[in-house]
Protein backbone atom coordinates (compact mmCIF):
# COMPACT_ATOMS: atom_id res chain seq x y z
CA UNK A 1 0.00 0.00 0.00
CA UNK A 2 1.58 3.48 -1.47
CA UNK A 3 2.10 5.64 1.24
CA UNK A 4 -0.43 8.36 1.07
CA UNK A 5 1.29 12.20 2.31
CA UNK A 6 -0.42 15.66 2.05
CA UNK A 7 0.83 18.52 0.41
CA UNK A 8 2.82 21.39 2.13
CA UNK A 9 -0.23 24.00 1.64
CA UNK A 10 -3.04 21.59 3.68
CA UNK A 11 -2.68 21.89 7.24
CA UNK A 12 -4.31 18.84 9.64
CA UNK A 13 -5.47 20.25 13.06
CA UNK A 14 -7.74 18.77 15.69
CA UNK A 15 -11.49 20.94 15.69
CA UNK A 16 -10.85 21.77 19.63
CA UNK A 17 -7.87 23.39 18.24
CA UNK A 18 -8.95 25.02 15.89
CA UNK A 19 -11.83 26.16 17.18
CA UNK A 20 -9.74 27.45 20.51
CA UNK A 21 -7.60 29.38 17.59
CA UNK A 22 -10.06 30.93 16.46
CA UNK A 23 -11.87 31.93 19.92
CA UNK A 24 -8.16 33.84 21.67
CA UNK A 25 -8.58 35.65 18.60
CA UNK A 26 -11.97 37.26 18.91
CA UNK A 27 -12.40 38.21 21.73
CA UNK A 28 -15.13 40.85 21.70
CA UNK A 29 -15.21 42.76 25.12
CA UNK A 30 -17.33 44.09 27.71
CA UNK A 31 -16.04 46.72 29.71
CA UNK A 32 -17.30 46.83 33.28
CA UNK A 33 -15.87 49.87 34.39
CA UNK A 34 -16.53 51.22 37.69
CA UNK A 35 -13.26 52.96 38.98
CA UNK A 36 -10.10 54.88 38.04
CA UNK A 37 -8.61 51.47 36.09
CA UNK A 38 -11.08 52.46 33.47
CA UNK A 39 -8.74 55.65 32.35
CA UNK A 40 -6.12 53.15 32.31
CA UNK A 41 -8.07 51.31 29.79
CA UNK A 42 -8.56 54.06 27.21
CA UNK A 43 -4.43 54.15 27.66
CA UNK A 44 -4.46 50.37 26.55
CA UNK A 45 -7.32 50.56 23.93
CA UNK A 46 -5.74 53.80 22.72
CA UNK A 47 -3.49 52.97 19.36
CA UNK A 48 0.13 53.04 20.65
CA UNK A 49 -0.86 49.33 22.52
CA UNK A 50 -2.99 48.58 19.86
CA UNK A 51 -4.95 45.75 21.45
CA UNK A 52 -6.58 44.71 18.12
CA UNK A 53 -3.47 42.76 17.52
CA UNK A 54 -5.24 40.07 19.71
CA UNK A 55 -8.25 39.90 18.40
CA UNK A 56 -9.44 42.01 21.22
CA UNK A 57 -10.14 45.43 20.22
CA UNK A 58 -13.67 45.35 19.83
CA UNK A 59 -15.23 47.16 22.74
CA UNK A 60 -19.10 46.11 22.61
CA UNK A 61 -21.84 48.50 24.51
CA UNK A 62 -24.40 45.46 24.77
CA UNK A 63 -23.19 42.32 27.41
CA UNK A 64 -25.13 39.93 24.53
CA UNK A 65 -22.56 40.35 21.56
CA UNK A 66 -19.39 40.29 24.14
CA UNK A 67 -17.03 37.54 24.89
CA UNK A 68 -14.99 39.06 27.69
CA UNK A 69 -16.12 40.54 30.56
CA UNK A 70 -13.18 42.68 31.87
CA UNK A 71 -14.14 43.89 35.56
CA UNK A 72 -12.25 47.57 35.79
CA UNK A 73 -12.64 48.83 38.88
CA UNK A 74 -14.07 48.49 42.61
CA UNK A 75 -17.33 46.56 42.58
CA UNK A 76 -19.06 47.32 45.64
CA UNK A 77 -21.80 45.78 47.42
CA UNK A 78 -24.39 47.78 45.77
CA UNK A 79 -23.05 47.30 42.18
CA UNK A 80 -22.62 43.35 42.52
CA UNK A 81 -26.40 42.68 41.51
CA UNK A 82 -25.69 44.32 38.57
CA UNK A 83 -21.95 42.97 38.17
CA UNK A 84 -23.93 39.20 38.73
CA UNK A 85 -27.05 40.17 35.91
CA UNK A 86 -23.97 41.59 33.26
CA UNK A 87 -22.13 38.51 33.18
CA UNK A 88 -25.39 36.42 33.19
CA UNK A 89 -26.34 38.70 30.18
CA UNK A 90 -23.25 37.08 28.09
CA UNK A 91 -23.43 34.29 25.77
CA UNK A 92 -21.06 31.20 26.20
CA UNK A 93 -18.36 30.82 25.98
CA UNK A 94 -17.71 33.94 28.31
CA UNK A 95 -14.61 34.73 29.52
CA UNK A 96 -13.71 36.98 32.30
CA UNK A 97 -10.64 39.40 33.53
CA UNK A 98 -10.37 41.03 36.79
CA UNK A 99 -8.14 44.04 36.31
CA UNK A 100 -6.59 46.13 38.76
CA UNK A 101 -6.38 45.07 42.46
CA UNK A 102 -10.10 46.02 43.93
CA UNK A 103 -11.38 43.82 41.52
CA UNK A 104 -8.55 41.13 41.89
CA UNK A 105 -8.83 41.17 45.65
CA UNK A 106 -10.93 44.15 47.12
CA UNK A 107 -7.58 45.86 47.31
CA UNK A 108 -6.72 48.20 50.08
CA UNK A 109 -10.53 48.95 50.41
CA UNK A 110 -10.70 46.16 53.57
CA UNK A 111 -13.60 47.36 54.35
CA UNK A 112 -18.00 46.42 54.44
CA UNK A 113 -18.98 48.30 51.32
CA UNK A 114 -16.69 46.72 49.06
CA UNK A 115 -16.54 43.02 47.53
CA UNK A 116 -13.18 41.43 48.51
CA UNK A 117 -12.74 40.06 44.68
CA UNK A 118 -14.77 39.86 41.90
CA UNK A 119 -14.58 36.37 42.12
CA UNK A 120 -17.12 36.23 44.93
CA UNK A 121 -19.62 37.22 42.77
CA UNK A 122 -18.57 35.19 39.10
CA UNK A 123 -15.75 33.26 37.91
CA UNK A 124 -13.21 34.72 37.05
CA UNK A 125 -10.26 34.07 34.61
CA UNK A 126 -7.66 35.81 34.19
CA UNK A 127 -6.23 38.05 37.80
CA UNK A 128 -4.16 41.85 36.48
CA UNK A 129 -2.81 43.01 39.38
CA UNK A 130 -1.87 46.81 40.24
CA UNK A 131 -3.40 49.97 40.90
CA UNK A 132 -3.67 50.89 37.85
CA UNK A 133 -1.96 48.37 36.24
CA UNK A 134 0.07 49.16 33.67
CA UNK A 135 -1.27 48.53 30.00
CA UNK A 136 1.56 46.21 29.49
CA UNK A 137 0.24 43.63 32.06
CA UNK A 138 -3.17 44.10 30.68
CA UNK A 139 -2.11 42.96 27.58
CA UNK A 140 0.05 40.37 29.85
CA UNK A 141 -3.47 39.59 31.32
CA UNK A 142 -4.69 39.15 27.89
CA UNK A 143 -2.44 37.00 26.32
CA UNK A 144 -2.73 34.77 29.15
CA UNK A 145 -6.12 34.25 28.81
CA UNK A 146 -5.49 33.36 24.92
CA UNK A 147 -3.57 30.48 26.40
CA UNK A 148 -6.13 29.61 28.50
CA UNK A 149 -8.97 29.62 26.24
CA UNK A 150 -6.58 27.48 23.47
CA UNK A 151 -5.49 24.90 26.08
CA UNK A 152 -8.94 24.75 27.65
CA UNK A 153 -11.00 21.93 25.81
CA UNK A 154 -13.73 23.77 23.69
CA UNK A 155 -17.51 23.73 24.38
CA UNK A 156 -19.44 23.66 21.52
CA UNK B 1 -9.17 89.46 29.37
CA UNK B 2 -8.93 90.03 32.68
CA UNK B 3 -10.25 93.08 34.59
CA UNK B 4 -9.81 95.01 37.70
CA UNK B 5 -13.51 95.85 39.23
CA UNK B 6 -13.19 98.74 41.37
CA UNK B 7 -14.38 98.93 44.99
CA UNK B 8 -13.53 94.71 45.36
CA UNK B 9 -10.08 94.32 46.63
CA UNK B 10 -6.81 93.93 44.43
CA UNK B 11 -7.78 90.88 41.89
CA UNK B 12 -7.82 89.81 38.61
CA UNK B 13 -11.34 88.32 37.15
CA UNK B 14 -11.17 86.19 34.26
CA UNK B 15 -13.68 87.06 31.69
CA UNK B 16 -14.15 85.08 28.62
CA UNK B 17 -11.85 85.60 25.93
CA UNK B 18 -13.27 87.37 22.75
CA UNK B 19 -13.32 86.21 19.74
CA UNK B 20 -11.15 87.47 16.70
CA UNK B 21 -12.50 87.23 12.80
CA UNK B 22 -10.37 84.72 12.11
CA UNK B 23 -11.68 82.64 15.01
CA UNK B 24 -14.88 83.16 13.43
CA UNK B 25 -14.69 82.23 10.04
CA UNK B 26 -13.70 78.85 11.19
CA UNK B 27 -11.61 77.95 8.30
CA UNK B 28 -7.84 78.54 10.12
CA UNK B 29 -8.88 76.91 12.83
CA UNK B 30 -10.14 73.61 11.28
CA UNK B 31 -6.72 73.90 9.56
CA UNK B 32 -4.49 74.45 12.14
CA UNK B 33 -6.45 71.22 13.29
CA UNK B 34 -5.88 69.42 10.08
CA UNK B 35 -2.16 70.37 10.37
CA UNK B 36 -1.31 69.16 13.57
CA UNK B 37 -3.38 65.70 12.74
CA UNK B 38 -0.92 65.61 9.35
CA UNK B 39 2.44 66.68 11.44
CA UNK B 40 1.95 63.80 13.60
CA UNK B 41 1.10 61.28 10.97
CA UNK B 42 4.54 62.44 8.73
CA UNK B 43 6.60 61.77 12.15
CA UNK B 44 5.18 58.80 12.75
CA UNK B 45 5.65 57.96 9.63
CA UNK B 46 9.15 59.04 9.46
CA UNK B 47 10.02 57.29 12.36
CA UNK B 48 8.93 53.98 11.38
CA UNK B 49 10.51 54.12 7.99
CA UNK B 50 13.78 55.01 9.79
CA UNK B 51 13.19 51.58 12.28
CA UNK B 52 13.20 54.00 15.40
CA UNK B 53 10.65 52.55 18.10
CA UNK B 54 7.24 54.38 19.02
CA UNK B 55 6.30 55.48 15.98
CA UNK B 56 3.21 53.92 15.20
CA UNK B 57 2.02 51.21 17.66
CA UNK B 58 4.58 49.40 20.68
CA UNK B 59 4.49 45.91 19.52
CA UNK B 60 4.79 45.13 23.29
CA UNK B 61 5.87 41.45 23.43
CA UNK B 62 8.78 42.32 21.97
CA UNK B 63 9.35 45.54 22.22
CA UNK B 64 9.14 48.23 25.21
CA UNK B 65 8.58 51.51 25.37
CA UNK B 66 11.47 53.66 24.74
CA UNK B 67 9.97 56.30 27.15
CA UNK B 68 9.51 54.02 29.98
CA UNK B 69 11.19 55.80 33.24
CA UNK B 70 13.46 54.22 35.62
CA UNK B 71 11.62 54.67 38.88
CA UNK B 72 8.65 52.97 37.38
CA UNK B 73 7.28 51.14 40.17
CA UNK B 74 7.03 47.57 39.18
CA UNK B 75 7.60 44.34 41.26
CA UNK B 76 9.16 44.21 44.47
CA UNK B 77 12.91 42.97 45.31
CA UNK B 78 14.15 41.92 48.64
CA UNK B 79 18.04 43.15 48.03
CA UNK B 80 20.53 40.88 49.28
CA UNK B 81 23.58 41.03 51.20
CA UNK B 82 26.57 40.04 49.30
CA UNK B 83 26.48 36.65 50.91
CA UNK B 84 23.19 36.04 49.62
CA UNK B 85 21.28 36.62 52.16
CA UNK B 86 18.33 39.27 52.51
CA UNK B 87 19.39 43.03 53.67
CA UNK B 88 16.16 43.14 55.44
CA UNK B 89 16.21 43.13 59.46
CA UNK B 90 12.88 42.53 60.63
CA UNK B 91 11.81 45.61 61.65
CA UNK B 92 8.31 45.91 60.34
CA UNK B 93 8.29 49.39 59.15
CA UNK B 94 7.36 48.74 55.54
CA UNK B 95 4.64 46.51 56.94
CA UNK B 96 3.60 49.46 59.27
CA UNK B 97 3.44 51.86 56.74
CA UNK B 98 1.76 50.13 53.97
CA UNK B 99 -1.92 51.17 52.97
CA UNK B 100 -3.17 47.94 51.47
CA UNK B 101 -1.48 45.85 54.78
CA UNK B 102 -0.25 43.38 52.31
CA UNK B 103 3.07 41.98 54.13
CA UNK B 104 3.59 39.69 56.21
CA UNK B 105 6.95 39.05 58.25
CA UNK B 106 7.74 36.88 60.73
CA UNK B 107 11.32 38.00 62.38
CA UNK B 108 13.53 35.41 64.17
CA UNK B 109 17.19 35.91 65.65
CA UNK B 110 19.83 36.06 63.53
CA UNK B 111 22.93 33.94 63.49
CA UNK B 112 25.28 36.71 62.83
CA UNK B 113 25.86 38.50 66.15
CA UNK B 114 26.12 42.14 64.09
CA UNK B 115 22.29 41.91 63.26
CA UNK B 116 19.87 41.43 65.53
CA UNK B 117 16.71 39.90 63.53
CA UNK B 118 16.33 38.62 59.96
CA UNK B 119 12.93 38.00 58.40
CA UNK B 120 11.70 34.30 58.82
CA UNK B 121 8.59 35.03 56.53
CA UNK B 122 8.75 37.58 54.21
CA UNK B 123 5.28 37.63 52.25
CA UNK B 124 3.85 40.75 49.96
CA UNK B 125 0.20 39.68 48.58
CA UNK B 126 0.51 41.51 45.17
CA UNK B 127 -2.72 40.68 44.71
CA UNK B 128 -3.51 43.34 47.10
CA UNK B 129 -0.82 45.46 46.81
CA UNK B 130 -1.53 49.02 44.95
CA UNK B 131 2.63 49.93 43.95
CA UNK B 132 2.33 52.85 45.57
CA UNK B 133 6.01 52.45 46.62
CA UNK B 134 5.81 53.54 50.58
CA UNK B 135 7.29 50.47 51.74
CA UNK B 136 10.48 51.26 49.51
CA UNK B 137 10.21 54.63 51.19
CA UNK B 138 9.93 53.43 55.10
CA UNK B 139 12.54 50.87 54.59
CA UNK B 140 15.49 52.36 56.59
CA UNK B 141 18.43 50.04 55.59
CA UNK B 142 17.69 49.75 51.45
CA UNK B 143 16.39 46.44 52.03
CA UNK B 144 13.17 46.51 49.19
CA UNK B 145 13.30 48.43 46.39
CA UNK B 146 10.90 48.06 43.16
CA UNK B 147 11.66 46.57 39.24
CA UNK B 148 11.23 49.08 37.04
CA UNK B 149 10.16 47.32 34.39
CA UNK B 150 6.77 45.80 34.13
CA UNK B 151 6.79 41.87 35.29
CA UNK B 152 4.72 39.37 34.38
CA UNK B 153 2.25 39.52 37.10
CA UNK B 154 -1.13 38.42 35.74
CA UNK B 155 -1.79 35.11 36.59
CA UNK B 156 -4.72 32.11 36.82
CA UNK B 157 -5.55 32.17 40.69
CA UNK B 158 -5.30 34.87 42.82
CA UNK B 159 -4.32 32.87 46.08
CA UNK B 160 -1.18 32.07 44.34
CA UNK B 161 0.34 35.59 43.99
CA UNK B 162 1.49 36.20 47.46
CA UNK B 163 5.28 36.12 46.68
CA UNK B 164 7.46 34.55 49.41
CA UNK B 165 11.30 35.74 50.21
CA UNK B 166 12.38 33.72 47.36
CA UNK B 167 10.47 34.94 44.69
CA UNK B 168 11.19 38.22 45.58
CA UNK B 169 14.76 37.86 46.01
CA UNK B 170 15.50 36.38 42.48
CA UNK B 171 15.83 39.89 40.61
CA UNK B 172 19.55 40.51 41.69
CA UNK B 173 20.05 44.22 41.78
CA UNK B 174 23.70 45.35 42.28
CA UNK B 175 24.48 46.44 45.96
CA UNK B 176 28.18 47.80 46.01
CA UNK B 177 27.97 49.40 42.66
CA UNK B 178 26.98 53.18 42.89
CA UNK B 179 24.47 52.76 40.05
CA UNK B 180 21.24 52.18 41.88
CA UNK B 181 19.07 49.74 40.04
CA UNK B 182 15.05 50.11 41.14
CA UNK B 183 13.21 52.41 42.53
CA UNK B 184 14.66 54.12 45.40
CA UNK B 185 13.61 57.76 46.25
Amino acid sequence: MPEYTLPDNIITTKLDQFIGWARSYSLWQYVFGTACCAMEFMSVSASHYDTDRFGAAMPRYSPRQADMLMIVGTITHKQAPVLRRIWEQMSDPKYVIAVGACAVSGGFYRNYATVQGADRIIPVDVYVPGCPPRPEMILDGIMALQDKIRKTKQVL
Amino acid sequence: MSQQIPGLPDMTYIDREKRTFLDQIYFWEITRGILITTKHFFRNMAKWLTFRKGGVVILYPEEMRPDYSQNNRGRHILVQRSDGSPRCVACKMCATNCPAECITIVAEESDDSNIQKRPKVFEIDVSRCIFCGFCVEACPVDAIRMAPTTEELAGYNRFRMIYDKKTLMTWKPTVNDDVVHGYNP
